[in-house]
């Protein structure tokens, strides 16, 4: 097998032939139903035998506290937000996955380095900078885009909860004093950053407006294939 | 940009914080606009670093991007406004403490410049030269407990604090060495006296910062 890849320069210690398993990766954004299709999809490689762990936003043990304070307070610059959430990831990457990778596991990442590219580059980060920064990632072997259309998704979250998320409505960035019209504005610019990065990093996109067991049924067969 | 950007740079122990501290006395009582910033010191990141090191979770990569999101915090909400609006600000440790600390660590060279990209080069850059025995000398002797990470204890050169700084402040001094060689900094002679030290620092600042700019506008 060849060694696995990395998006730039692996993190020290990575040692890239040791790296088996699998990544996959579901992104999309909240009440896109990505939860709910990762403990499926979870139940169903278990229940065929593979060994899996899962990965996600704002899950280290290093930082995940501080990240959710530092939500609460909205007291952070930009660059100050990506570099708290690249710490978070590479404190999951190389404490979670890589060894996970190394000893045959099936990673599901659920959100990877995409999403917080997105929503870097919609706040005005660089994204050559970025895309350096997150040159330490692995490269997944798959990466589903569950989309759903802002419109949709605004349904959805209310379904969830009562109100719009602060942040997934982009409130931070000031597009509108409306939650609602944020909501709408944020989540489009989101979609289009996801839409230019789909070919650049060959997402496999889902169309998300479907029942629970059609997308999983769906999913479950394109991972079939990479396994 | 309106602001001035001083920073001084060097191995622990090279006298470095003492010359930016009497910079920072002079410029203030000389009546200019001056702010000092240092390392390692910004109140939203500080339980994050002092819980990784406590119990000792940091990898080379999250310990190099939690120093960076630190500094990150400092420079978008103190340095960068500062400079804005026409401070001079002065930085004990800036970029190249983590381009030498972190490539000790095994992060790659120019992922780490590239990480620090965002932050305005130093107007003035001032790397405080000491042989490194006499370095190890001035830590060593006087401060007995040396911290985890501050020995470099992390990357198990020695089981032992003292030789594992030893080792670690020598590879450090070796990046020190080829980043001078890339940025060219002001190298000074850090086994000068203190004064006469001050005094090239001055006037090294004096002619290549207009000084004239940075008095106050309002009433004192």
């Amino acid at each position: 097998m060849s060694p696995r890849q990395f998006y730039g320069t692996p993190p020290p210690g990575a040692d890239p032939a040791s790296l088996g398993g699998r990544l996959i990766v579901i992104e999309g954004a909240d009440g896109s139903g990505r939860s709910t299709q990762i403990t499926l999809l979870n139940d169903w490689l278990e229940r065929n035998g593979h060994a899996t762990v899962q990965v996600g936003l704002r899950r280290s043990t290093l930082v995940s506290a501080e990240l959710d304070q530092a939500k609460q307070g909205n007291v952070l610059g930009r660059i100050t937000m990506s570099l708290f959430y690249a710490t978070d990831f590479a404190d999951q990457l190389d404490n979670i996955i890589l060894p996970a990778l190394r000893a045959g596991f099936v990673v599901l990442a659920d959100r990877y380095i995409y999403t917080l590219m997105a929503r870097a580059i919609v706040r005005g980060c660089d994204r050559a900078w970025l895309e350096s920064l997150y040159g330490l990632a692995v490269i997944p072997d798959v990466v589903f885009y569950l989309k759903v259309s802002p419109q949709h998704l605004v349904e959805r979250n209310f379904q969830k909860k009562d109100y719009l998320d602060y942040w997934e409505s982009g409130m931070d960035i000031g597009l509108s004093a409306d939650m609602f019209e944020s909501f709408i504005k944020y989540q489009r610019q989101i979609e289009r950053e996801f839409t230019r990065m789909q070919e650049q990093y060959g997402f496999q996109v889902i169309e998300g407006n479907r029942s629970v067991r059609a997308i999983a049924a769906d999913l479950q067969k394109r991972v079939e294939s990479v396994l | 940009m309106k602001g001035s950007l001083i920073a001084v740079e060097g191995l622990d122990g090279s006298g470095k914080s003492t010359q930016i501290y009497l910079v920072k006395r002079w410029l203030e009582l000389e009546g200019y606009k001056v702010f000092f910033t240092e390392w390692n010191s910004s109140v939203v990141v500080k339980s994050a670093t002092q819980k990784g090191k406590k119990r000792q979770l940091l990898t080379p990569t999250t310990f190099s991007l939690i120093h960076c999101t630190d500094f990150a915090d400092r420079y978008e909400r103190q340095v960068l406004p500062l400079l804005r609006a026409g401070y001079i600000v002065l930085c004990d440790r800036y970029c190249y403490t983590a381009f030498a600390r972190d490539a000790v660590r095994g992060c790659d060279r120019q992922w780490l410049r590239n990480l620090y990209s965002f932050a305005a080069p130093a107007d003035v850059a001032f790397f405080f030269d000491l042989p490194l025995e006499v370095a190890l000398g001035r830590i060593l002797s006087g401060r007995p407990k040396l911290k985890y990470h501050e020995a470099g204890m992390d990357l198990g050169l020695s089981p032992d604090p003292a030789e594992s700084f030893r080792i670690f402040q020598g590879r450090i001094y070796q990046e020190y060495r080829r980043i001078i060689e890339e940025f060219h900094p002001v190298v000074l002679d850090a086994t000068q006296s203190i004064e006469k030290q001050q005094e090239q620092v001055r006037q090294i600042i004096a002619e290549r910062i207009d000084l004239a700019q940075y008095r106050w506008r309002i009433l004192r």
